[in-house]
């Protein structure tokens, strides 16, 4: 089967950022690319800068080296067609209700306006369960609904791609596990492509296709593995899981044997 | 033996609604009552007038604190003789100039100050520098740069403003979440469209504390100005009705007037700055 022409095309990225005192390398010349309607997860320890590395696919910081290119074209700046979902839970306009957050995001971005954005904001709505909830203001939702919100944020804006950033990491354990499932059967419906950063090796088994492994301190791909397919053994899942975990934490038994 | 072995495992199933005594129940008049912080602050206001009477009439003496009932006495028959609205009306015009261009220059400042960093050494120097400046110290100054009239009021009126709404409004600026500010800028947000559309909302509270504290300091310096320098272009406003019945030993006028600069200022603070506290920062779950 030919492999279409990627979506998203990470080329020799070099990441750094400025601390207080220290001029820090986040990633050294990573490259993989994103399919469309890729589940791609960027999976790797605390430290590995696949935080910063969304954040650079997201135009919020140039790469010193190596290029990030979508369709194409040279990301540049923060826009509309790679739409981020955050961890926080503060990334919905308090001002805003629900609808209305979901609808602005398409105005200000020029997609659609007026009864448009709404209808379109609605149907989003609809699909992440909260009807009953389109008119409440942010404050008055608990953690689970207001990522639900920033996700139907996110996909009504139709983007190229969807950027999560350890977007159900500040959950609890079973809201958590309701999200994936219910991410994946969105993703069932609409095969959206999503770049997903997470630190959890079950958490990216269960949502990704595909599974860039980093390596911390700077980050350097360690390996991109292809996910266990979904509604099979669980067995094959769980030997996915402890390969990645055997993988991940090989070095830090050499470091500590080291000491 | 592990202590499981001894403890047996208990499943239950919850009870039925109707197994409760209360699960919901309305609260007596009396607590509702209690509950309306108008009531409660009404009732207090009443005991301080209740013991201000008291006390006026244990002194006995009209010139030096007249009763509560002679005060009221006094202001109803100002207000309608016309003159205290009349004074009231020309200061609150002065200030509304005075409010108004402070605030608007502040906004500027501001704005400057966030997007671009010169901007924020200027706004930063300028308020460690003029912010302790009394703005009654000024008046002198303003006297002779602007002459006898509204022009040195509202001098000393917008240095008063100016400094606290700045110092505010950039603190809140500051204080925005850098996750907000990413969300505006995925939108395709940038420079003034993202203050106006996510900086100015977000940092609200601190924008609205900002404006409180500005309203206040101007009052004070208006007040203040009048009864130092006396009537602006012909008509004066409250501070020279005080200042004018204290001279003619008028002293129930002069608690009359003090009165209603107090009447004016809880009248802002709990009906115009309460509504706009209601209406934004508290629904918006900001601000409890």
């Amino acid at each position: 089967m030919p492999l279409s022409p990627p979506l998203l095309d990470v080329r020799g990225v070099t990441l750094q950022y400025k601390t207080r005192d220290h001029l820090v390398t986040a990633t050294y010349r990573v490259d993989f690319s994103v399919l469309r309607s890729d589940r791609f997860v960027l999976l790797g320890p605390s430290g590995c800068g696949k935080s910063t590395l969304l954040k650079a696919v997201g135009g919020y910081m140039a790469p010193i080296e190596g290029e990030i290119l979508l369709k194409g074209q040279r990301v540049t700046k923060p826009g509309p067609d790679r739409m981020m979902v955050f961890q926080e839970f503060d990334q919905l306009l308090p001002w805003k209700t629900v609808r209305q957050n979901v609808a602005f995001a398409l105005q200000t971005s020029g997609k659609l306006r007026g009864k448009a954005a709404d209808d379109k904001a609605m149907q989003y709505i609809e699909k992440v369960h909260l009807t009953r909830f389109a008119d409440a203001y942010p404050h008055t939702l608990s953690g689970g609904m207001k990522q639900r919100v920033a996700i139907a944020r996110g996909m009504a804006m139709e983007p190229d791609i969807l950027l999560m950033d350890e977007p159900f990491a500040a959950l609890d354990a079973l809201t958590r596990q309701r999200m994936q499932d219910e991410l994946l059967s969105l993703w069932d419906e609409t095969k959206f492509t999503v770049l997903f950063v997470t630190h959890s090796i079950a958490e990216a088994v269960k949502i990704g296709n595909r599974i860039l492994l980093l390596s911390p301190h700077p980050g350097q791909v360690k390996a991109e593995l292809n996910s266990a397919p979904r509604d099979v053994d669980p067995a094959i899942a769980a030997g996915l899981e402890a390969r990645i975990h055997d993988m991940l934490f090989v070095d830090r038994v050499e470091e500590e044997s080291h000491v | 033996m592990s202590d499981d072995a001894l403890r047996p495992e208990i499943i239950q199933s919850p009870r039925g609604a109707q197994d409760f005594g209360v699960v919901e129940k309305p609260l007596t008049p009396f607590e509702r009552l209690y509950n309306q912080a108008w009531l409660r602050k009404t009732c207090l206001i009443m005991l301080l007038a209740l013991a201000w009477e008291l006390y006026a009439r244990h002194l006995d003496n009209e010139l030096l604190v007249p009763t509560f009932s002679a005060t009221v006495e006094a202001w109803w028959s100002a207000v309608v003789s016309g003159v205290l609205p009349a004074r009231a009306w020309a200061s609150l015009q002065v200030l509304a100039i005075g409010f108004g261009t402070g605030v608007t220059l502040a906004g500027i400042l501001t704005v400057l100050a966030i997007t671009t960093r010169i901007g924020t050494d200027f706004l930063e120097t300028m308020t460690a520098m003029l912010n302790p400046l009394p703005a009654i110290a000024l008046l002198p100054l303003a006297l002779i740069w602007f002459g006898l009239g509204i022009g040195s009021l509202v001098f000393v009126l917008v240095h008063s403003v100016l400094w606290a709404v700045a110092l505010n409004t950039h603190a809140g600026f500051r204080g925005v979440s850098q996750t907000l500010r990413m969300v505006g800028r995925n939108y395709g947000l940038s420079g003034l469209p993202l203050v106006v559309t996510i900086l100015i909302p977000a940092a609200f509270p601190s924008i609205l504390s900002g404006l409180k504290i500005g309203w206040a300091f101007a009052w004070r310096t208006l007040i203040a100005a009048e009864l130092v320098f006396g009537v602006a272009s012909g008509k004066g406003g409250l501070g020279w009705y005080i200042f004018e019945s204290k001279n003619q030993l008028d002293i129930p006028e002069v608690f009359a007037g003090l009165l209603t600069i107090i009447m004016i200022g809880l009248l802002v603070e709990n009906v115009v700055f309460r509504t706009i506290e209601n209406r934004t920062v508290r629904r918006w779950g900001m601000q409890h």
